[in-house]
């Protein structure tokens, strides 16, 4: 028996590459598709969450007792209806949680650490029930000193979060706790010999705000118990066998017994790979016996849900004048908000990553601060290290007097890289991307006086993991796909197109539905760019499994041996000559024939994908500045980035496109503003405010195809590099529009006019 | 508790009562209490746009009005979009090029810019631009979203002309 899948990876592919209509679109473009609010089930209830409304505060006490006697109200949860955790990490997308702080999370426990903490929980008939019954709780704080910026929580006398937390990755370990939860260092070769062999060095510092991931769509579940402790939740979630084992674990239950369904996800990039309200409205539903509904406002979205870090970053980078750069060096501080585990430790893996270093060193501070838990978002960790990283390079090229695409192709990481985060690259397409934007028209376009350009790259991992998938054959010949990653952008279509090129089938003969936990294996979530790779993989698997039980079938009809038969373009063919002479046998006929050749075909498999190909990209922009209002505006964009291969081309270049923009929000508007007791004041749309359409132009993009040689056709993960390099590549376009060089985040109106002025001081004074 | 205030109106061309609070929102009452949730609450205030609807032929945020301020008014939600099971050329043109990833926004965009193209059925970029920017999109960067509603225009114009 042989199939098909291998020799395409070689040759011309039939639906690899296509642009098919999705298969999950007309439900998206009625209003059909059900999101995670749009579940209702009878007798339900409304439940509400009651959020500290201080910064850092000890719980002296919560007394529900005046909520639960009002009509209407079906159960209250506080701290005690869940049982304390022990310390335990377990991986969540590219980061870690810990048991013991998913627990204090999800509801406070000894203090509040972040204004818009939850401290109850309450569930009522409706409404207005729900509301009026958190103003009935009573709670008892005692104010403590609080903390929000990552250098002053580093500071010796800063008040503690965690009064027991002794950082790790210091040898000795500190005698006396600290809000610096972990060290961590990479690195190779001695920067101090790179630097002395320096021509031109630059050291800046920089500063990056928190940001949030911003999906449209709040979180929100429904939870239903049972009598007989089994229960169903329906949440928006990256990953439902993650919510299941959260949960379950939260409520001492064992996973059987709770079967999670993803919704339609309204968005995530990285910010619904943690769980905030399941747990609680589980528990809700557990003491009431009714379905429970909870949903956040955004407000609440804003206060309690995951941020990208703010930090602070030095970078440091020599060069000689010949453009090789002889050593780097970066010290990351990043916020991890109120429980430790920023991606600080990604950020300094990413750091370097795009450029072949001899002597590079990078070392990272996770530290503590009273905002919420940072929660992944998009390439987490990379996009602050490598905009500190990405303008240094640029003001070196400028020094040295070389373009800054040169540069960058002078040190370009390639195959056979040591990277500075220890492994060595296999086939990368950092290289194939530079010299696209040098060729680009873009980058050799005219700009007029007072514009400026811009280009930076970025680099991103990508991951693979744990993978399930089934193909189930219908009488019919047509095929039910079934993947347990929620497809948050287009990914079903992925999946169908790469099982169409496996089997030789029809795209459109081939379904997909997204499974619940109990109906597929467990699968590691959509995140870390690894669904249209792993599920991807999976499905191929799972095609050729299939394969082979339909060649057996033919076998069996032909009676000739398996090793005789050959699976081609869909059908089952004599394998040669020597087989025989037999009328080919269409995947239709094999199907219809199933119940009288040996019973149901259903291709299966399940995978831990290994080998994900690591992802670059390199951006292009133009912008001017407005110098009365200090408003950038971003003239022209274009984005060049290595797919591997793209699969829908389509959907590659809307991650390209979405990345992009965003990193344009991170780069110029996006911030929260605290005030001086650690409240946020802009928790919405308008304050906090997302690009939108009239602010961006069309996002151009270049599709670059360095086949991962771990995949059959070659796929790489695109979702998360997007939204690295355009901070860089901004301040890079607006250095060269200003002169000024932007190390701090946002680039917002009041910043740029801030700068303006100040460059303006001297001239007024000449 | 105060009574429920009942309402007489008309939703996609149908004669539609409801019962509602005072203080729920058109929004509420077309997901929570009609059931119809394609119309999406991102925010609740106005500024994202995923519940818009039109009310009497105007492009509103069904969360900035309230549920009894449709006593005898006229409202188009996303459900009412297609025709029997033909899809508007709108509906068709974000599907062929993509327009959405995660699609939360979807309805709201949809509805938004045929309220667009009622108005003005050959639109600019840039008004195209401006027209939507009450309506956030966080997955997709808003170019395939412009390219979709510019095309189904052209679309419309030649069926028309």
């Amino acid at each position: 028996m042989t199939d098909g899948s291998q020799e395409k990876a070689n040759g011309a592919t039939r639906w690899i590459g296509t642009r098919p209509v999705r298969p999950d679109g007309v439900d998206k473009v009625t209003g059909r598709a059900r999101f995670g609010a749009d579940v209702h089930l009878p007798n339900m209830l409304v439940g509400k969450v009651l959020r500290s409304p201080h910064a850092h505060a000890r719980l002296k006490s919560i007394d529900t007792t005046r909520a639960r006697s009002l009509p209407g109200v079906k159960a209250v949860v506080t701290r005690d209806d869940f049982e304390d955790l022990p310390s335990e990490f377990v991986p969540a997308g590219e980061m870690l949680v810990n048991y013991r702080d998913i627990v204090r999370n999800v509801m406070a426990r000894e203090k509040v650490l972040y204004e818009g903490h939850p401290v109850a929980a309450v569930a009522a008939v409706g409404e207005r029930a729900a509301k009026e019954a958190l103003d009935l709780i009573e709670v008892g704080y005692e104010v403590l000193p609080h903390v929000m910026d990552v250098e002053e929580a580093m500071a010796p006398d800063a008040p503690l979060l965690h009064e027991d937390m002794i950082t790790a990755g210091v040898e000795p370990a500190p005698e006396t706790p600290s809000n610096v939860a972990k060290v961590v260092e990479f690195g190779h070769g001695d920067v101090e010999a790179g630097f002395a062999e320096a021509d031109v060095m630059v050291e800046r510092e920089f500063r990056t705000r928190p940001v949030h991931q911003g999906y449209i769509e709040p979180h929100s579940c429904v939870a239903s118990f049972s009598e007989d402790g089994q229960a169903e939740l329906w949440c928006t979630t990256q990953g439902h066998f993650i919510v299941r084992g959260h949960c379950a674990k939260l409520l001492g239950m064992e996973v059987s017994r709770l079967r999670v369904t993803a919704s339609e996800i309204g968005g995530g990039f990285g910010g619904k790979t943690v769980v905030y309200l399941e747990p609680l409205a589980l528990m809700l539903s557990r003491k009431s016996g009714n379905p429970v509904k909870m949903t956040m406002s955004r407000e609440e979205v804003f206060r309690a849900s995951g941020p990208a870090p703010g930090t602070c970053i030095r970078v440091r980078v020599g060069v000689r004048r010949d453009g090789r750069i002889t050593a780097g060096e970066a010290e990351l501080k990043y916020q991890a908000g109120a429980f430790q585990g920023s991606p600080v430790q990604l950020g300094c893996m990413c750091a370097f990553a795009p450029y072949d270093l001899e002597n590079v060193k990078v070392t990272g501070y996770d530290v503590v601060a009273n905002r919420p838990k940072a929660t992944a978002y998009r390439a987490p960790g990379a996009p602050q290290s490598e905009f500190a990283v990405e303008s240094v390079i640029d003001e070196l090229a400028k020094a040295i007097g070389m373009d800054p695409v040169a540069l960058r192709l002078k040190n370009a990481a390639k195959e056979g890289t040591r990277a500075a985060y220890g492994p060595t690259f296999g086939p990368v397409g950092l290289v194939e991307t530079l010299e696209a934007a040098g060729a680009h028209e873009h980058y050799r376009a005219r700009l007029a006086p007072g514009q400026g350009r811009g280009v930076a790259s970025g680099f991103w991992f990508n991951i693979g993991g744990e993978t399930c998938a089934n193909l189930n054959l219908g009488e019919d010949g047509t095929i039910a796909l079934v993947a347990g990653t929620p497809d948050i952008g287009g990914s079903r279509a992925a999946l169908c197109l790469q099982a169409a090129e496996a089997l030789g089938v029809d795209v459109e003969t081939i379904r997909p539905l997204i499974a619940d936990t109990s109906s597929l294996g467990y699968t590691f979530l959509t995140g870390g760019s690894r669904t249209a790779f792993a599920s991807g993989m999976a499905v191929i698997e799972a095609s050729k499994d299939m394969i082979g039980q339909l060649c057996e079938r033919a076998a069996k009809i032909w009676d000739i041996p398996v090793d005789a038969v050959e699976w081609v373009e869909g059908e089952a063919r004599p394998a040669g000559a020597n087989a025989g002479e037999f009328e080919s046998l269409p995947l239709a006929d094999l199907a219809g024939l199933a119940g009288k050749t040996g019973g149901p075909i259903v291709g299966r498999a399940q995978i831990n994908a290994q080998g994900a190909g690591p992802s670059f990209g390199t951006h292009v922009v133009d912008v001017d500045v407005d110098r009365e209002t200090g408003r950038v505006e971003i003239l022209r964009y274009t984005v060049i980035q290595d797919a591997g291969k793209a699969v829908h081309p389509d959907y590659v270049e809307g991650q390209m496109q979405g990345g992009a923009v965003q990193g344009i929000g991170w780069a110029l508007n996006e911030e929260y503003v605290y005030d001086e007791n650690g409240r946020l004041e802009n928790p919405g749309f308008l304050d906090y405010r997302i690009p939108v359409c009239s602010d961006v132009p069309m996002i151009d993009t270049v599709i670059v195809e360095v086949p991962n040689p771990t995949h059959p056709y070659g796929v790489r993960g695109v979702g998360e590099t997007p939204i690295i390099p355009p901070m860089a590549a901004i301040a890079n376009a607006v250095e060269g529009a200003l002169g000024i060089r932007f190390t701090d985040l946002p680039m917002s109106p009041p910043r740029v006019l801030k700068a303006l002025d100040e460059a303006r001081l001297p001239e007024a004074a000449d | 508790m105060m009574a429920k205030a009942h309402v007489t109106t008309t939703i996609n061309g149908d004669p539609v009562e409801f019962l509602c609070d005072v203080e729920q929102t058109l929004l509420d009452v077309l997901r929570d209490e009609l059931h119809l949730t394609g119309s999406k609450e991102g925010c609740a205030s106005g500024d994202c746009g995923a519940c818009s609807v039109v009310v009497d032929g105007r492009l509103v945020c069904a969360c900035l009005m309230l549920g009894v301020e449709a006593q005898g008014h006229s409202v188009e939600t996303i459900e009412g979009m297609a025709t029997g099971d033909r899809l508007h050329p709108l509906q068709t043109k974000f599907l062929e090029h993509a327009a959405l990833q995660c699609g939360v926004c979807t309805p709201g965009f949809l509805v938004a810019a045929k309220s667009l193209l009622d108005r003005n059925p050959d639109p600019t970029e840039t008004e195209v631009r401006y027209w939507l920017a009450g309506n956030l999109c966080r997955c997709t960067g808003y170019d395939k979203i412009v390219r979709a509603v510019l095309d189904a225009a052209a679309e419309m114009r030649g069926a028309t002309a």
